[in-house]
């Protein structure tokens, strides 16, 4: 599978069969109970937040969901999320950091949500305050690029020790289709800009953006989901248990220093 | 009047007073000639050496025009105290996209800048500050790999020497160019400002037309005090992309200063004139309060 496209892996984490955030929780973890709200709006179903416990241990998982079904879809917006969602992340990642619990974040998202009330309400203040908060949150944070990880939207819950992505996963600053609207005036050209982009998990762990690639099996993700869950979970397990082996102040600087890194030549 | 001009330029010189007098709302003179600017709002023919003696505010209006860094830098700040650090940094190395080079180099001819953010130290009434101005002239501010390493490298030196930090935001968001070392400018910035402010570090932040996308959602909205320019478009997405969304026309006053200080977002609106005064009488509520 490692041949194709950067088109042809936007179209395969775009798919409706694709496997969403609430199928991969009960593989993930078990006895999930999901928490709702961010005690200050509302309940934003983009993003799916809670408890549950990784071969054992009690972790905070904050989800974005984009739904299964048209149904699901609609309810969480396709996976954009609201001001209250990021809040929401907010809340249970300060409640995660009082138990002393890991967080383990899925994205998989096309960005923030584009709307009237989402700007009444503060989607750059919420952006830009999830960001701080996640760099200095002191628990670890592993973040996972399930599908499609868009803009400032998906960022906001990638600020983590170490990031994974699956294999077809893709993300990028703008959406290609909106990259060739501002470059050529002409979203049709989405597959041009594609290519353009650098925005597939090869090119992203050659950039040190991320840690790890997950292998997708050759018949497909939904298919045969195991052969990748199995990889995640071996990867969960080796980087929980090194971040938690670090003093505290190592564990945070090394975080710091991923992003501090990232372009840092004048 | 001066005789010996020619007549055309008599008459258009007399409009001119008119206009200035608030006689004539209209006149028909090339800017060039006559060194008019008209203000884009309310369409008054300002005299430029009026216009800059008023910082670039129009009279009728308040309309705020757009200042370039080292104009915002003479408007606010003690006179030749500003010391410019990384002056020279610039983005030629970075990227292999099309186009973008000449595009960089394009920018560099028009605005004399080598990037989107000027940065370095100046005083104010004396107190040191560390400072940080956008100017949206360069690629519409667009914040790269060099524009967050220079904000980063701002907040880091204001953090060890202690000074407080003034940024001025003007951006239309990431500079798509350089992808993802683009983006992750976001979560670099923000990483610093928290450690800032961990160490009691005072950061002012003052938004200016226009403040949005990527940097809306990261420096710009993680000010202790954030500050305004009237009327200054400030968000998160594009109107386009929300009426397209939305498929309804959004008011017209939608993302202005005034509405996300309404919706609680910007703690101040201060005309461009009172901003010194202002910026003065914060330094020094703060001045006793940092004591180690
Ligand atoms: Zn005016």
């Amino acid at each position: 599978m490692k041949n194709l496209s950067a088109w042809e892996r936007i179209t395969i984490a775009r798919s409706q069969n694709r496997l969403k955030a609430l199928d991969l929780i009960p593989y993930l973890f078990d006895h999930f109970v999901e928490f709702h709200g961010d005690r200050l709006y509302g309940d934003d179903r983009a993003l799916v937040g809670g408890l549950g416990s990784f071969e054992g241990q009690a972790v905070t998982v904050l989800a974005q969901s984009k739904g299964r079904n048209l149904e699901e879809n609609l309810s969480c917006n396709f996976g954009m999320l609201h001001p209250e969602g990021y809040r929401k992340a907010m809340r249970l990642a300060k409640q995660a950091e009082k138990f002393n619990r890991p967080i383990i974040t899925i994205i998989d998202t096309a960005g923030a949500y584009p709307g009237k009330e989402a700007e009444e309400r503060g989607q750059a203040e919420a952006i830009a305050q999830c960001l701080r908060l996640f760099a200095q949150i002191k628990v670890p944070v592993i973040a996972m690029v399930l599908s499609e990880g868009g803009s400032g939207g998906a960022l906001a819950l990638s600020v983590a020790n170490k990031i994974y992505m699956l294999e077809n996963a893709v993300y990028s600053i703008l959406s290609p289709e909106g990259f060739a609207s501002i470059l050529w005036k002409d979203e049709t050209r989405a597959k041009e800009a594609a290519e353009l982009m650098e925005c597939t998990a090869f090119d992203l762990h050659a950039k040190a953006f991320i840690d790890r690639i997950i292998e997708e099996a050759d018949q497909g993700l939904e298919a045969n989901p195991l052969h990748s869950i199995v990889q995640i979970k071996d990867a969960i397990r080796q980087d929980l248990s090194a971040l938690k082996k670090m003093k505290l102040n190592v564990m945070l600087e090394q975080r710091y220093q991923k992003f501090r890194k990232m372009g840092s030549q004048l | 009047m001066n005789v010996n001009l020619p007549f055309h330029k008599r008459k258009e010189r007399l409009n001119l007073f008119q206009t200035l007098f608030g006689k004539k709302k209209n006149i028909k003179v090339s800017s060039s000639e006559m060194n008019i600017e008209m203000c884009p709002h309310c369409s008054t023919a300002i005299e430029s050496q009026a216009l800059k003696a008023q910082q670039y505010v129009c009279a009728q209006c308040n309309h705020h025009f757009p200042l370039s860094a080292y104009e915002r830098i003479d408007a606010h700040f003690d006179a030749d105290s500003f010391i410019e650090i990384y002056a020279k940094a610039n983005s030629n190395q970075l990227s292999s996209f099309p186009d973008y080079l000449n595009k960089l180099t394009k920018y560099k001819k028009q605005t004399d800048l080598n990037e989107a953010v000027v940065v370095g130290t100046a005083r104010i009434a004396n107190q040191k500050v560390a400072l940080a101005i956008m100017d949206s002239r360069f690629m519409m501010g667009s914040m790269g790999q060099i524009v967050g390493e220079k904000i980063t490298r701002i907040i880091e030196l204001a953090d060890r020497r202690k000074y407080p930090l003034i940024i001025f935001t003007a951006s239309g968001g990431a500079r798509m160019q350089e992808g993802i070392l683009s983006l992750v400018q976001m979560a670099k910035t923000s990483a610093a400002l928290e450690r800032f402010h961990q160490n009691k570090g005072l950061y002012i932040s003052i938004l200016t037309h226009p403040t949005t996308g990527g940097v809306s959602a990261s420096f710009a909205m993680l000010g202790d005090i954030i500050v305004a320019e009237p009327k200054a478009l400030i968000g998160f997405a594009g109107r386009r992309v929300i009426e397209k969304t939305l498929q309804e026309q959004l008011p017209e006053d939608f993302q202005s200063a005034e509405f996300l200080k309404a919706k609680g977002f910007v703690d101040k609106i201060v005309h461009r004139g009172s901003l010194r005064t202002f910026l003065i009488q914060i330094l020094k509520l703060h001045s006793t309060e940092v004591k180690v």
